[in-house]
């Protein structure tokens, strides 16, 4: 058989944010500019899409929870059906464009691509963009739980509309979402204007380049990270961020776990299986690269909530320092549990 | 496993360049008609070159055969029925120009479709019958004496009469989500392919439930056997034959497990007279599979993409198949 490898696999990008933040803004300069590329769509609201494309198709946000005792276990049904449909005009596209509505949760959406085999192998989960509003995203955080989950499940985050808010707020509201999220791209943008490669064709769940896209990720300490502003407005807000507020959201938060000993295969699988599988509902993401014991290559993994996928990769390099490290993102995260047992798993 | 001594059939194939994915195929008197993954079928008789007939203006999402029309349903919304006179028409173009995600077809030619959670009935006169499902349509299958329509969907399946205006359609539950659906040739069974890597069943005459499970895949391929008393499925790198000889069907039993594999069988079609199931593989390989014994014969080697369709002609005499990158071919059996 040939080996599919992931570059073959047509590449999803789930378009997230909440009512009025400025998804189809963004999905329309997204389908408008002469980029080359040609996109299927997943849209929602039909008719909202100022562009002529062949390839809209409307989905009904259908969620179906899979058999398997756990509650979290959700696919988007109506997902699978559509781009098995579309994978009979591949060829046609080279990308495919999900946009949820603005109440969604963005789990089942990425979990279909855990969960159905034949999705899995035609297609791969590029990246969760979440476009909020800088006027409003302060108060969404307050009174929507949706709201937070796309901010608490970005790869990539647009705040939009900074044109509404001062230099003060915008500083404010990105150090809310900071505290929330801090492992995701983040860009100030009006009219949701960015450089299209900052939203699409990121590889954010491409184990392989776990580290290629977030090059911070194993330098990181767990202090906030400043250093992805995109300034594609145009405007300076300068980098001067040593008076950001540092805010800790009562509701969700990430968790970084770190160590330059080795770990020891057979006790971290168990845990990690363990732990999402007891606390999979509150963990909505996580990433880890390891270093096991007596093992040349690194490892990697991603979780949806109780989902995980990993894989060996690359033999570790001399120049690198053999170092462990694990990120959770969900909320109500039981801190010390989570470290005990991670540090248990020490070869 | 099939090995350099297999038996084997390959050299007798007949290949056709079908120029695009092939979904599915069906046979049409003597004539195999493939069904492309966008807007033709491609009718390939004797030895000339095969002949494309159009029929869709984009996908072909979903077709089915009652052996003298290939009926499709498509992304432009319309539901066509093609004879072996390469004539098409078309039976129904959804307003809304929604997609068309499953057609059945029953014995007398009674044509079925879904899109979304509407299911379609073509009546002798008038305007189709509709019944909507509490979600999207998952799979149709018309019961063997064709009156019936069962319609898969979330947490059950739907049956429906749909020329008896009065009856109210009933309802088989179990949760999860129903993909594809078969009824028995006997009619007293109807088992789904769920989302899970698993089937479900149900016994009609009392709704006793059957589970069968252990598969490694979504199951997207079944076929009951010759005789009806086996169900082959994909779903495993075997073929997996679950029995329904006795009166509870597969349950306490276990299934054959024949022709095992390096990858999942993702076809399968059984022969229409013998205890034969032709079984495709994820690594091109097709192989005839003697149910009663096990035995092998090597129908096409392995290599490409996956099998994506395979059918017998009604005599038994030809097997065609199709792959997902276009590759399909019809042997012609001693």
């Amino acid at each position: 058989m040939t080996d599919k490898s992931t570059t073959d696999k047509i590449p999803v990008t789930v378009l997230t944010g909440y009512l009025g933040a400025g998804k189809t803004t963004l999905l329309n300069r997204i389908l408008s500019e002469p980029h080359g590329q040609k996109y299927a769509v997943i849209v929602n609201e039909f008719g909202e899409i100022g562009i002529d494309n062949e390839l809209i198709v409307g989905a009904d946000e259908e969620i179906f929870e899979m058999n398997n005792g756990c509650v979290c276990c959700t696919v988007r049904g109506d997902l699978i059906r559509i781009i098995q449909g579309l994978m009979r005009r591949k060829g046609k596209f080279d990308a495919i464009i999900v946009e949820t509505t603005g109440l969604a949760d963005p789990a089942p959406v990425a979990q279909t691509f855990f969960v159905d085999q034949e999705i899995g192998r035609k297609a791969k989960l590029d990246a969760v963009v979440t476009v909020a509003d800088a006027k409003w995203l302060k108060d969404r955080l307050r009174d929507a739980p949706e709201a937070k989950n796309q901010i608490a499940f970005a790869d990539v985050i647009l705040i939009n509309k900074t044109d509404l808010v001062g230099d003060a707020d915008l500083r404010e509201i990105e150090a809310r979402v900071r505290a929330i999220n801090p492992y995701a791209r983040l860009h100030h943008t009006q009219r949701c204007a960015v450089p299209l490669a900052e939203v699409l064709h990121r590889n954010a769940f491409d184990l392989d380049r776990i580290l290629d896209v977030e090059p911070q990720f194993l330098e990181m300490g767990d202090e906030h990270d400043h250093q992805h502003h995109d300034h594609a407005d145009g405007h300076h807000h300068g980098h001067d961020h040593g008076g950001l507020k540092h805010y800790h959201d009562e509701d969700v938060q990430s968790l970084s776990l770190k160590t330059d000993r080795a770990l020891d295969p057979d006790k971290f699988f168990p845990w990690i299986q363990n732990l999402v599988a007891q606390e999979g509902k509150n963990i909505l993401r996580s990433k880890g690269i390891l270093a096991f014991k007596d093992d040349p290559k690194r490892f990697a993994f991603q979780g949806v909530h109780m989902m995980l996928d990993g894989d060996h990769q690359r033999e570790w390099q001399d120049s690198e320092k053999r170092e462990s490290r694990i990120i959770f993102i969900g909320r109500e995260l039981p801190e010390s549990m989570i470290r005990k047992g991670f540090e248990e798993c020490l070869a | 496993m099939a090995t350099a001594d297999t038996p084997s059939v390959a050299d007798r194939v007949r290949l056709i360049a079908a120029g695009a994915p092939v979904v599915g195929v069906h046979f049409l008197g003597s004539t195999a008609v493939f069904v492309l993954g966008e807007e033709a079928l491609l009718f390939a008789a004797g030895e000339g070159e095969p002949q494309r007939v159009a029929v869709h203006g984009g996908g072909i999402l979903a077709a089915a055969s009652d052996g003298r029309h290939i009926v499709t349903g498509g992304d432009d919304g319309k539901v066509a029925a093609t004879k072996s006179d390469m004539t098409t028409l078309t039976i129904a173009a959804d307003p809304r120009h929604r997609w068309i995600d499953h057609v059945a077809v029953a014995p007398d030619g009674m044509v079925a479709w879904s899109a979304g959670k509407d299911t379609f009935v073509q009546a002798r006169m008038g305007e189709p019958r509709q019944l909507q499902a509490p979600s999207t349509v998952g799979g149709l299958a018309f019961a063997p004496k064709g009156l019936r329509l069962a319609i898969a969907h979330y947490h059950g399946v739907t049956l429906w009469f749909p020329n008896a205006v009065k009856a109210a359609p009933e309802r088989l539950e179990w949760k999860g989500s129903h993909l594809g659906v078969i009824f028995s040739p006997d009619g007293r069974y109807l088992v789904t392919a769920m989302q899970e890597p698993a089937l479900h069943g149900w016994r009609l005459n009392d709704g006793k439930h059957m589970r069968m499970s252990g598969y490694f895949t979504k199951v997207r391929s079944m076929a009951w056997t010759a005789d009806g008393k086996g169900l082959a499925t994909s779903g495993a790198p075997q073929l997996i034959v679950w029995p329904f000889h006795g009166k509870d069907g597969p349950m306490g039993k276990e299934p054959q497990m024949l022709a095992p594999a390096e990858h999942q069988v993702c076809v399968v079609a059984c022969h229409p007279q013998k205890e034969v199931a032709a079984v495709g593989y994820e690594d091109g390989l097709v192989l005839l599979v003697r149910m009663t014994d096990g035995a092998e014969v090597l129908a096409r080697r392995p290599g490409g993409t996956p099998v994506s369709a395979l059918a017998w002609n009604a005599k038994g005499t030809a097997l065609a198949f199709g792959t997902e990158d276009g590759e399909a071919g019809v042997i012609n059996l001693p």
